[in-house]
């Protein structure tokens, strides 16, 4: 904790976290490599699509990678003006692009889901991790996988940190019997192996990716409600929590606004671990078959067409396998880096 | 100590009893038929027999009928396996998946704990810290990955061992590696978290100023006081190896109790699930029981406490 002597402790509890943050260089670069798969996730379609990022068809000039992207997120495609050619489905661009078009192709000219002549090749220039059994380029697959597990990730762990601090907070603020039968409702849900819960849960429904972030999300809250729940216990007899009930602040209003904000950065850190370990879910499901379903990529669903295919076409196997792992190392670096930036005495001592 | 032992059977008891309970919940709340998802559409009087058959409908009777054969191990009839009762199938599959799962246990123990002393004595050294990378990896990566990776490197490339299956000595070894390496993973972290507390302590600088040989004092004092909370981390992580062992099942194709699990919730075999299920708990139930009463003999401290 050097920075904490050389400069003044100014500034929120926030600032502090995040400058004790950034001297841990662990941290830093974990943190680098979420914002570069972030990146990656967000421009897929960008670095690997069958279809050019700017060409000129018939006379005239057209931008089809850039508007799928667009077209990704949420509410923003209206921007987009429809009738473009390149939109229409069963459209060939590769086969009606002339090879003297201009058009400038992605990194990776391939969409994940392109079927191409050459199944099961090693990695070569055209293929740098080489095709699928059905002669998919895996480079584009696993870029296109990345988009899941980021999703999967995000969604399911935002669903868990919104019903995990609500109950958290209301247990810890209210105390007694609401904390007595809120803690007992945390307690029965710990105590059931959540990945047999999942199965079971995905018997019942439809095996797909949606259902896949409700359901990693429903059972994995309990972590971020006890870490609530116990900060809330604290924050409530600070003297500014006090003082702001002595104004007449009613319990909602102090909870969002006064304690909330204080809590945040140690629920974070449960998040981050969290959102590591709903990627292995994720992977996991989609592996057994329960989660993501092929055609569509994601890194579990990769890896099994891996193995279905391991005795011709071994060199699938790794690029799953190195990407589930960098993926959760990265979180963990992250968590790890911000657990003892929010307080190093708070979680007992690094194991 | 014998009065602890049964009356924590009893309890054990009664927790099955519980979890018997919810999974016949469970089994009767899933929409869906067993029979329907047969190749043929039956009409609707064959089902109805069919059901009648298998006690489907009267929920009551079969909740009593099939704690009244479990008591003797009788779980009934599969509806997945014709021929089979579900008895005859765990007797077949329980074997296999104990064998794997105690292997596992057996070679976490073994390297997680010499990796976990090592690393502890020598602190902070080359190998603590690639010990340290490799607890990482064996904690962060779930089994499907790394037993795609065994298989990979010493199936098809190296040909050392066959790809998958089960009956010969051959086929053991990668299954139980890959089914160790998080619980290898583990014990090695927890060993060397409880050697640097032990170590620390004042009788081993006692035992030191004594002057006795760095080799006794590691492994007559600290050592002892360090495999307490690895012993105690044994039990469950042994019935976990044995029970939850079902992705290594599939990726090396063992024939263990695990597919058995996953397919009869998938074909909503009832009669397996609840005694898949069961046998499951039990495992786990006695297992701990197992480890407990160990624990109060290896560390007297405790007998008093021990309930």
């Amino acid at each position: 904790m050097w920075t904490d002597l050389q400069q003044p402790a100014t500034g929120s509890y926030r600032q502090l976290v995040w400058r004790r943050f950034r001297a841990n260089r662990r941290g830093v670069i974990g943190l680098a490599a979420i914002v570069l798969l972030l990146g990656v996730a967000f421009f897929a379609p960008l670095i690997a699509a069958d279809q050019p990022i700017v060409c000129r068809y018939e006379g005239k000039l057209y931008f089809p990678a850039i508007v799928k992207t667009v077209r990704e997120i949420p509410f923003a495609g209206w921007v987009i003006p429809g009738g473009s050619p390149f939109g229409k489905a069963g459209f060939d661009a590769k086969a009606e692009l002339s090879d003297d078009a201009f058009a400038v192709w992605p990194l990776v000219p391939y969409g994940p889901l392109e079927i191409t002549e050459d199944a099961l090749e090693p990695p070569s220039r055209q293929h740098w991790l080489g095709t699928d059994g059905s002669g998919r380029d895996l480079t584009a697959r696993m870029v296109h996988g990345a988009v899941v597990s980021v999703k999967v990730g995000f969604i399911s762990m935002g669903i868990a940190a919104l019903i995990g601090m609500t109950v958290g907070a209301v247990a810890g603020y209210l105390g007694g019997w609401t904390d007595a039968v809120l803690s007992r409702l945390i307690e029965v849900v710990v105590c059931f192996p959540s990945f047999f819960l999942i199965l079971a849960v995905m018997v019942w429904l439809e095996p797909s990716i949606v259902n896949v972030m409700v359901v990693i999300g429903l059972t994995r809250w309990t972590g971020i409600a006890r870490f609530t729940r116990g900060e809330f216990m604290r924050l409530k007899r600070l003297d500014f929590a006090v003082a702001a009930r002595a104004l007449g602040a009613g319990s909602v209003r102090i909870m969002v606004r006064h304690l909330l904000p204080n809590a945040l950065a140690p629920v974070l850190v449960t998040v981050t671990f969290g959102i590591a370990h709903a990627i292995l879910l994720e992977a996991g499901l989609s592996w057994l078959g329960f989660g993501v379903q092929p055609p569509d990529p994601s890194w579990g669903n990769v890896l099994r067409s891996a193995y279905t295919n391991l005795r011709v076409a071994p060199h699938m196997v790794y690029p799953p396998c190195v990407a589930i792992f960098l993926a959760v190392l990265v979180y963990n670096l992250v968590g790890d880096a911000l657990r003892d930036a929010v307080d190093p005495r708070m979680f007992g001592r690094r194991r | 100590m014998i009065r602890t032992i049964v009356r924590r059977l009893l309890v054990g008891f009664a927790t099955l009893f519980c979890v018997y309970a919810f999974t016949f919940l469970m089994v009767i709340v899933i929409p869906g038929n067993p029979f329907a998802s047969a190749d043929r559409n039956m009409p609707p009087e064959v089902v109805r027999a069919l059901e009648a058959r298998y006690d489907m409908d009267d929920n009551g009777a079969y909740f009593v009928q099939f704690l009244a054969g479990a008591t003797h191990l009788d779980f009934g009839p599969s509806f997945q396996y014709k021929d089979w009762t579900c008895s005859q199938i765990i007797a077949q599959s329980l074997p296999v998946s104990l064998t794997l799962g105690l292997l596992a246990m057996l070679i976490a123990v073994l390297v997680g704990v010499p990796v976990g002393v090592y690393s502890a004595v020598w602190r902070d050294g080359w190998f603590d810290l690639s010990a340290l990378g490799f607890v990482l990896i064996g904690i962060s990566l779930p089994t499907f990955v790394t037993g795609t990776m065994l298989l990979t490197v010493f199936a098809v490339h190296l040909k050392t061992v066959p790809i998958g299956g089960w009956g010969t000595v051959m086929h053991l070894p990668l299954p139980a590696l890959a089914l160790s390496l998080p619980f290898m993973a583990y014990i090695a972290r927890l060993t060397r978290v409880g050697m640097l507390d032990a170590l620390g302590s004042d009788f081993v600088r006692t035992a030191v100023a004594k002057g006795l040989p760095k080799r006794v004092v590691i492994f007559k004092h600290v050592f002892k006081v360090a495999f307490l909370p690895v012993l105690s981390y044994l039990g469950p992580a042994a019935a976990q190896a044995m029970t939850g062992s079902f992705v290594v099942e599939k990726v090396f194709s063992v024939p263990g109790i695990g597919q058995h699990f996953v397919d009869s919730a998938l074909n909503l075999d009832r009669g397996l699930i609840m005694s898949t299920v069961l046998v499951y708990a039990a495992i786990v139930i006695v297992f701990n029981i197992a480890v407990d009463t160990l624990y109060s003999f290896v560390d007297p401290r405790i007998q008093g406490s021990a309930r």
